[in-house]
């Protein structure tokens, strides 16, 4: 690529040149790094490894039939955000996410940003992501998105971006936990040389804000439930950990039903109401008398129950209208129209296909643009214009003429890098963060930190793990 | 608990515990394989009896065409088509702690997925009589990883009760196995036969049942067939006996009954069976059959965890 990446190390690509510098929130990790002999990283490495393995984090990779288990490449340099960097992104996370639920309630309320023409009408309503169910009655304490994973990179010393807002069931957590706990008992002295804010708390902060949602009809001790889809699930890993770290029920469909709009789960001793599923199942399979007849991995019922308000469902649902890709684009007018406030956190510059100079635009370079599929996700059915042969521009190209409503399109930006221990050695990589933001009826809390994702291939943006992409443990500093 | 988790709790002891009991079926087979005919040795018999006691032969026909050692430890050990086969039972038990991690502790599940990482050493490969054997005794102290984690880790509440209900269920119905297949040669009449054949068979179940040592300290004799039943039937010290099994399974399910408060028909069939087996003799048992005997507790083992599912683990 042509453009020069923002090395977090170094400061290299924002008007600095020196491969020699050291941003300070780096000085003593490039100490280390340049000290520390490279056997020594190859034994730690070896020994992450084995200490996933034996942990059980895997990770299922859609299509790969070789290997239906596998881990995600773990990197152990760790990345190093510091805390003035935090403060703005955290302000910003709360801002965005808080306009995201207030948008919620507005399209299946009243409808204001509509007939203020915030946004256009067509793209909520013919949106395969709104629901209509959801216009007839108000979720518990009007919160639809309660745990959001805000995908944001970096270009430059203060420049950051939101990429993506993922509002339905953002996962990656149990990484962003489980490198730090690899990372503490690898590497304890550096920890010893920073002051890291811990993570830990993040299963608790997420218990308190469930447990804030239950509806009005739980008791004082509302019972919350995991659902998943099962241990086929790419995610499995993910839903049993955090069950296990929550101290609550990890269910699947089949151990939940209804009688007269309640939910309930079957336990060795009879019959247990149920007042908040923080559920990892789409939309689309969570209730197969309203969604999918077709799914077994549904509750039949669930549904009326939830209209009914005697179950809160985490994160409520129909959310996907908010992060979806065509309405990612209006996003700083979302902001701006319900929380009066200029958005702190910028969005990448977007073209809408759907609309006609920009479609002009996108068809005319698209060489030199990243085109995604509106409703794709994980990294499929895109194009990366700079890294794509004439060949699969030219495919693409047929993709978009055929249907442009289906996708956007944004300049390539230039993720920032940091020093990743591949090969060859030690090298810069393309990284994004993706914090988790934790909506309860009381108040946001976000942990300091978030997922590091980072594309191991040189050269390469795509940081999705089911593309080849690692992690790092994320250090914000305390002070 | 979420009576799935309690289900896959069960199951995934009942195939550890399975996993360790083909494994020493195979390992006596080998014992017996490899003396000569006049000690009862002899190749075809004891794979018969192997295959009888351990799978089931109807699935084992379609795949094999002759009964030999080479085929029968691969049917037993490592084959997909067996759901009761050593690889069969691990990967089992592994899906079954798999969907319930949340309620193994680390070490149970260390044990668990230690043992199926490590299973592709040996499944799918070409193994020397040496290498076969260490798998064997591997497989053993997987078992012993297993229930050693389980005891020394686990909370002592439902989790724990229905684990070891799963493990006193199999053990039962595993030396009901071996006794049914060779109640022949335990009966009286073939006393009278006598000779280093018989002795030979005898110990073969008692090694099966890793009860050969036990054997002299309880019943100080020289090894013979009615003492033999007695001891993995009624006898209460003998861990993998029916009695002590039973002795298990009564004091468990009535645990899960104080903690829920609520009794039902598995406590019932339970207390029924331990009742009977404390108030049979061996005697009693030869003399009315011993094939029949077996046969009656294999099926009545079975309803008792028919009716423990039915009460705790479909919900």
């Amino acid at each position: 690529m042509a453009l020069t990446a923002f090395d977090e190390m170094n400061g290299i690509g924002n008007g600095a040149a020196d491969p020699a510098a050291v941003r300070d929130a780096y000085g003593k990790l490039k100490n280390w790094l340049e000290t520390t002999p490279p056997e020594h990283f190859n034994t730690r490495r070896s020994q992450a490894e084995l200490l996933f393995r034996r942990i059980g984090i895997t990770f299922a990779v859609y299509g790969d039939n070789e290997s239906t288990e596998r881990l995600i490449p773990f990197d152990i340099i760790p990345r190093v955000i510091t805390k003035p960097e935090w403060d703005f992104l955290e302000r910003g996370l709360k801002q965005r996410v808080t306009a995201i639920n207030l948008f919620l309630k507005d399209v299946y309320g009243a409808q204001e940003c509509i007939k203020a023409g915030i946004i256009p009408a067509d793209l909520v309503y013919r949106n395969a992501h709104y629901r209509m169910e959801m216009r007839s009655f108000r979720v518990p304490h009007d919160l639809y998105v309660h745990v959001a994973g805000i995908d944001i990179v970096r270009t430059g010393e203060k420049d950051f971006f939101v990429l993506e807002d993922n509002a339905r069931i953002p996962s990656g957590v149990s990484y962003m936990l489980e490198n730090r706990e690899v990372m503490l008992r690898l590497f304890p002295d550096l920890f010893s040389k920073h002051r890291v804010a811990p993570v830990e708390n993040y299963p608790d902060a997420l218990l308190a804000t469930l447990r804030s949602l239950a509806p009005g009809s739980a008791t004082r001790d509302p019972t919350v439930v995991l659902l998943t889809p099962g241990r086929y699930n790419s995610a499995f890993y993910e839903h049993s950990f955090l069950a296990d770290k929550l101290g609550v029920e990890l269910v699947e469909a089949s151990d939940l039903f209804t009688k007269d709009d309640v939910v309930y789960m079957r336990t060795t001793e009879g019959p247990r109401r149920v007042d908040v599923i923080y559920r990892r199942l789409d939309d689309d399979f969570l209730d197969p008398l309203v969604f999918r007849p077709d799914s077994v991995l549904g509750v039949p019922g669930l549904m009326n129950a939830y209209e009914r308000g005697s179950v809160t469902l985490a994160n409520a649902v129909g959310t996907g209208i908010s992060d979806d890709k065509a309405v990612y684009s209006y996003m700083p007018e979302i902001v701006k129209f319900f929380t009066g406030e200029e958005p702190i956190l910028h969005n990448v510059p977007t073209y809408r296909c759907r609309e006609k100079e920009s479609f002009a635009y996108v068809m005319d370079n698209l060489s030199e643009l990243v085109v995604k599929e509106v409703n794709g996700s994980g990294g499929y059915g895109m194009l990366v214009g700079p890294h794509a042969s004439k060949r699969e521009i030219e495919d693409f190209a047929k993709k978009l003429k055929h249907a442009p409503d289906g996708f956007i399109a944004q300049p390539t930006l230039s993720l920032s890098t940091c020093p990743t221990f591949v090969a060859s050695g030690v090298a810069p990589r393309h990284v994004d963060l993706r914090p988790f933001v934790l909506c309860g009826a009381d108040q946001i809390r976000i942990v300091p930190g978030g997922l590091t994702r980072v594309a191991l291939k040189e050269g390469s943006l795509v940081v999705n793990s089911s593309q080849g992409g690692g992690t790092k443990d994320t250090w914000v500093l305390d002070a | 608990m979420l009576s799935r988790t309690a289900d896959n709790l069960f199951w995934l002891s009942r195939y550890v515990e399975r996993a360790d009991f083909v494994a020493r079926i195979l390992d006596a087979a080998h014992r017996l394989a490899s003396l000569p005919t006049s000690y009862g040795g002899g190749e075809t018999n004891e794979w018969e009896s192997a295959l009888a006691s351990a799978g089931d032969p109807d699935l084992f026909k379609p795949h094999y065409s002759v009964v030999n050692a080479d085929t029968v430890c691969d049917f037993l050990a490592f084959s997909p088509h067996n759901p009761s086969s050593i690889r069969s039972c691990i990967e089992s038990a592994r899906e079954n702690a798999r969907s319930v991690r949340t309620a193994l502790t680390t070490e149970m599940w260390d044990a668990i997925n230690g043992a199926w990482l490590e299973l592709r050493n040996y499944a799918g490969k070409e193994l020397s009589r040496d290498e076969f054997g260490r798998f064997l005794d591997w497989v053993k102290t997987v078992s012993l990883t297993f229930d050693g984690s389980a005891f020394r880790t686990m909370l002592r509440n439902d989790a724990f009760w229905f684990t070891r209900l799963g493990t006193a269920i199999e053990r039962a119905d595993n030396t009901a196995r071996i006794l049914d297949v060779k109640y022949q040669i335990l009966l009286p009449q073939n006393e009278t036969v006598g000779g280093s054949l018989d002795y030979f068979q005898w110990t073969t179940i008692l090694r099966e049942v890793s009860a050969f040592n036990a054997y002299h300290w309880v019943y100080r004799e020289s090894v013979k067939p009615l003492l033999v039943a007695d001891l993995l039937m009624l006898n209460k010290q003998m861990p993998r006996s029916f009695a002590n099994c039973y002795g298990v399974i009564v004091e468990y399910l009535d645990l899960i009954a104080d903690a829920y408060g609520r009794r039902g028909p598995s406590q019932r069939l339970a207390g029924n069976m331990l009742a009977k087996l404390d108030s049979e003799d061996i005697d009693r048992v030869f003399n009315s059959g011993l094939h029949e005997f077996v046969e009656a507790f294999i099926a009545e083992n079975n309803r008792v965890g028919e009716a423990i599912a039915k009460q705790y683990l479909v919900g």
